[in-house]
């Protein structure tokens, strides 16, 4: 799996990193996305689609294949 | 056990169709059919009244996702169709020009419409809650004229603020004390009502509309209820939303503010909504709640996918939201009652980079952040615990004193 997070679009709610806390984080100033990881180990999968699903801005993209 | 075979979602937006990919991520493959009323394929609501409205972002960056993306979900997509009834006995939903649509099992994410004020027929008076009233409203934006936005809750409050980036003059009226006073209080209505000023808004709090002035039916102002006048070549009428749930009037589903649910969003046996048109029973805040916000839409619409497929989850959120207006990012997390006990927990008011808490009962319910989403985020943990009031956590910052 490889994660994209699109800075441009993300709103900082900081959704993403409630819901995978070890492949994102937000930056100090502005709480924009940061990737921690960008090929999360298989156990991180579901909660990384999560991430994707709940996020209000459609700045994650998850491809399945590595 | 056997699942429902045949699922009918009416409403294509955030919640329909956050409804319909987890139904089918559950391993669900059974018929589904998705209903929406407008001609677009799902988009994104937050950014119309921002990036849309401001004309920095193209309406095909809000689509929610790609034809590609809908051809994988397997679904019948109904887009441009209204539902105009709902038959529980034989269970079909019925739509304009006739057609039905059996189901075994029913999503409701209609969504809200947005109120109006008598006599705002007239032309220059716009609402804003689809794309192409976004669209309609910046184009008129562009002819510069002078602008009154009646409301200042989260959507007037954004259009104020878009509509002054423009450099446009603009009035902001609301009949409470302060924007967003209904939302957050006083003390941060306050601040905002400050932000708007400061960025050369006309801020008319504590007076409401009597009516609008026409002259050959466009409109040309707007009469106070304090009896002054504005001038306006354009007027935004921003004065909320109500449930989209005319067509279920008659169907024997509980309808009071919205389609009112259980715990578990369900409205009668096979029977759920999600999104802004679901009210439930939060039992994390032990009360009824609306939410109209766009991470609601999604969240509520896994639960009630999950429920559909037999699982049990009450749905209990924290519920979350955000506004942009000129330079300020504020975003919320918990519930905000009206007479909660605020107190300042991080940064400094007068900077403009805080987090407040909002204590009931002696309880934490909900954080504020002002341009401080790291920290705000770390915060809402006070909220899942229900921790104790933060006078206890903060006692030296005392909001009066910033």
């Amino acid at each position: 799996m490889r994660v994209i997070a699109d800075q441009d679009k993300c709103v900082g709610s900081g959704q993403c990193v409630l819901a995978a806390a070890q492949v994102f984080d937000q930056r100090e100033e502005d709480g924009i996305v940061t990737l921690l990881i960008d090929n999360p180990p298989p156990e991180l999968h579901e909660a990384v689609r999560q991430a994707a699903a709940i996020c209000p801005a459609l700045a994650i993209t998850v491809l399945e294949e590595p | 056990m056997s699942g429902p075979k045949r699922i009918a979602i009416v409403g294509a937006s955030a919640a329909g169709l956050g409804a319909a990919e987890a139904l089918r991520r559950r391993g669900y493959d059974g018929t589904l059919t998705l209903i929406g009323d407008e001609q677009h394929p799902p988009y994104d609501r937050p950014p119309l009244s921002k990036q849309i409205l401001a004309g920095t972002w193209e309406p095909d960056k809000i689509v929610l996702r790609s034809g590609a993306q809908l051809a994988t979900l397997d679904a019948d997509l109904l887009l441009g169709r209204s539902a105009v009834g709902l038959d529980m006995a034989d269970r079909r939903v019925l739509l304009d020009g006739g057609d039905r649509i059996d189901f075994d099992a029913l999503v409701i994410a209609t969504g809200v419409a947005p109120r109006h004020l008598p006599g705002d027929g007239l032309a220059g008076v716009h609402v804003l809650r689809t794309l192409d009233d976004a669209l309609c409203l910046r184009s008129h934006l562009l002819d510069r004229p002078t602008v009154v936005v009646v409301g200042a809750g989260f959507l007037g409050a954004e259009v104020a603020a878009v509509a002054r980036g423009m450099s446009l003059d603009v009035t902001l009226v609301d009949p409470l004390l302060a924007p967003m006073h209904a939302q957050f209080g006083d003390r941060i209505g306050g601040i905002l009502a400050d932000l708007h000023r400061d960025h050369g808004t006309s801020v008319r709090c504590g007076v409401g509309v009597r009516r609008f002035i026409g002259t050959a039916g466009r409109v040309a102002g707007v009469e106070l209820t304090d009896g002054s006048g504005l001038e306006a070549d354009l007027v935004v009428v921003a004065v909320g939303a109500g449930p989209a749930i005319g067509w279920l009037a008659g169907s024997g589903l509980p309808l009071g503010n919205g389609v009112e649910c259980d715990a578990h969003c369900r409205a009668a046996p096979h029977v759920y909504a999600a999104g802004d048109v679901a009210s439930w029973r939060n039992n994390r805040f032990h009360t009824r709640m609306r939410v109209e916000h766009r991470v609601n839409a999604t969240e509520q619409a896994m639960v009630v996918a999950a429920n559909l497929l037999g699982d049990d989850q009450e749905y209990a959120p924290v519920p979350y939201f955000w506004t942009d207006q000129y330079d300020a990012r504020i975003q919320a997390y918990g519930i905000f009652p009206a007479d909660a006990d605020i107190t300042l927990m991080r940064g400094e008011l007068a900077g403009r980079r805080f987090v407040v808490g909002y204590s009931h009962r002696g309880r934490v319910v909900g954080v504020l952040g002002w341009n401080s989403p790291r920290e705000l985020r770390t915060l809402r943990q006070l909220v899942v615990d229900a921790a104790p009031s933060p006078a206890k956590l903060t006692a030296a910052d005392d909001l009066d004193a910033a």
